[in-house]
């Protein structure tokens, strides 16, 4: 099973490379709606993204309250 | 059947094969102006499709198929008016959008929705109408209407109920979850899944496929295994026009319209 600092990092790479960002740019507890500057359709494309790489369901009401990058990885972490 | 440019959605004839594309920003919410346009397809679908082997639906915008019922539109109007008059516009609507997507339903044509991205409640839904939907892998399907304390209006849940396991459908309706492309195909609710951005590829490869077959033959196949679920189907404008009249809904819409949450589709 992956630690959740390597789901992390994942996630940071993901949205870095999907969003444009550089990675440099995106710490674990960063606001991902913010740093990424996404409203709630690109949220979405998010969680897509995610579960395809990640090859898992991660329903998107486990979405509500989490903003920041490293509880986003838990919560995935939490699937794997 | 000839072709129409209109302001949220447009359609031409390409060899025999109908392409209807949808164009409204941000997520072609289906308000009445897209209703309207809808009607004027359904009749030219009705009275000229002789020439026509093959329908496909897709979207012309970058964040998905549809994003369903134009809320906004919905709460704006109703606003002005006193409870009774509020209960009678939506019945209205639905009656008309349930007509056009009966029509789609049941053309004697093979039917395709080419989707991608957010393909949400009145947007699943009328991918529903058609006879296959083919999307790509970033494709999400939703009815999140129970968050407004609502159940999908346009003819959802009956035509789901037709096609899926029950299972699947409580799964889609009872936690308002969105499923993607890959669960969504899983359960039945998609024939093919494609890379990013291959969906109207595939439907076109599809739409050729079907022009092969004897025109008589194939609305014969189509009559024998998709029934229209009509005694549903009215069922459910009584029931959305019922869970309407509530308070509860109106103070929802509020909420939803009114919001500036980063999500505010998530109750």
């Amino acid at each position: 099973m992956q630690s959740l600092q390597e789901v992390t990092e994942e996630v940071l790479r993901l949205a870095a490379s999907h969003f444009h960002v550089p990675r440099a740019q995106l710490s674990p507890d960063d606001d991902f709606f913010k740093k990424l500057g996404i409203d709630s359709l690109q949220a979405l494309d998010l969680l897509t993204r995610i579960e395809n790489h990640f090859h898992i369901e991660f329903p998107d009401y486990e979405l509500q309250g989490v903003s920041d990058f490293r509880t986003l990885a838990a919560r995935i972490q939490a699937r794997l | 059947m000839k072709s129409f440019a209109g302001t949220t959605l447009s359609w031409e004839n390409a060899n025999g094969v109908i392409e209807l594309k949808l164009h409204r920003e941000p997520c072609n919410e289906i308000g009445l102006a897209t209703l309207e346009e809808l009607e004027r397809f359904a009749e030219a679908l009705e009275s000229e499709s002789k020439d026509i082997a093959a329908l496909i639906m897709y979207s012309g915008v970058s964040a998905g198929f549809s994003a369903g019922a134009d809320l906004r539109e919905l709460y704006r109007r109703s606003q002005p008016l006193r409870a009774a008059e509020r209960i009678a516009g939506v019945r209205e609507f639905l009656q008309r959008i349930h007509r056009v997507l009966n029509t789609i339903d049941a053309a004697p044509i093979t039917t395709i929705a080419a989707v991608h991205g957010v393909t949400f409640g009145g947007g699943l839904e009328l991918a529903l109408s058609c006879d296959l939907i083919i999307a790509d892998k970033m494709a999400r399907f939703c009815f999140p209407e129970l968050r407004l304390g609502l159940i999908p209006g346009f003819g959802g849940i009956p035509r789901l109920k037709r096609d899926l396991g029950n299972g699947v459908v409580r799964d889609l309706l009872l936690t308002g979850r969105s499923f993607n492309a890959a669960k969504a195909q899983a359960a039945g609710l998609v024939s093919q899944m494609t890379a990013e951005g291959e969906s109207l590829r595939a439907a076109r490869a599809t739409a050729a496929q079907i022009q092969k077959f004897d025109r008589e033959t194939a609305i014969a196949a189509k009559r024998f295994v998709k029934p229209i679920p009509y005694e549903d189907l009215r069922r459910e404008i009584e029931l959305f026009c019922e869970l309407f009249s509530r308070p509860a809904v109106e103070e929802s819409l509020k909420k939803f319209v009114e919001s500036a949450d980063a999500m505010p589709y998530l109750p």
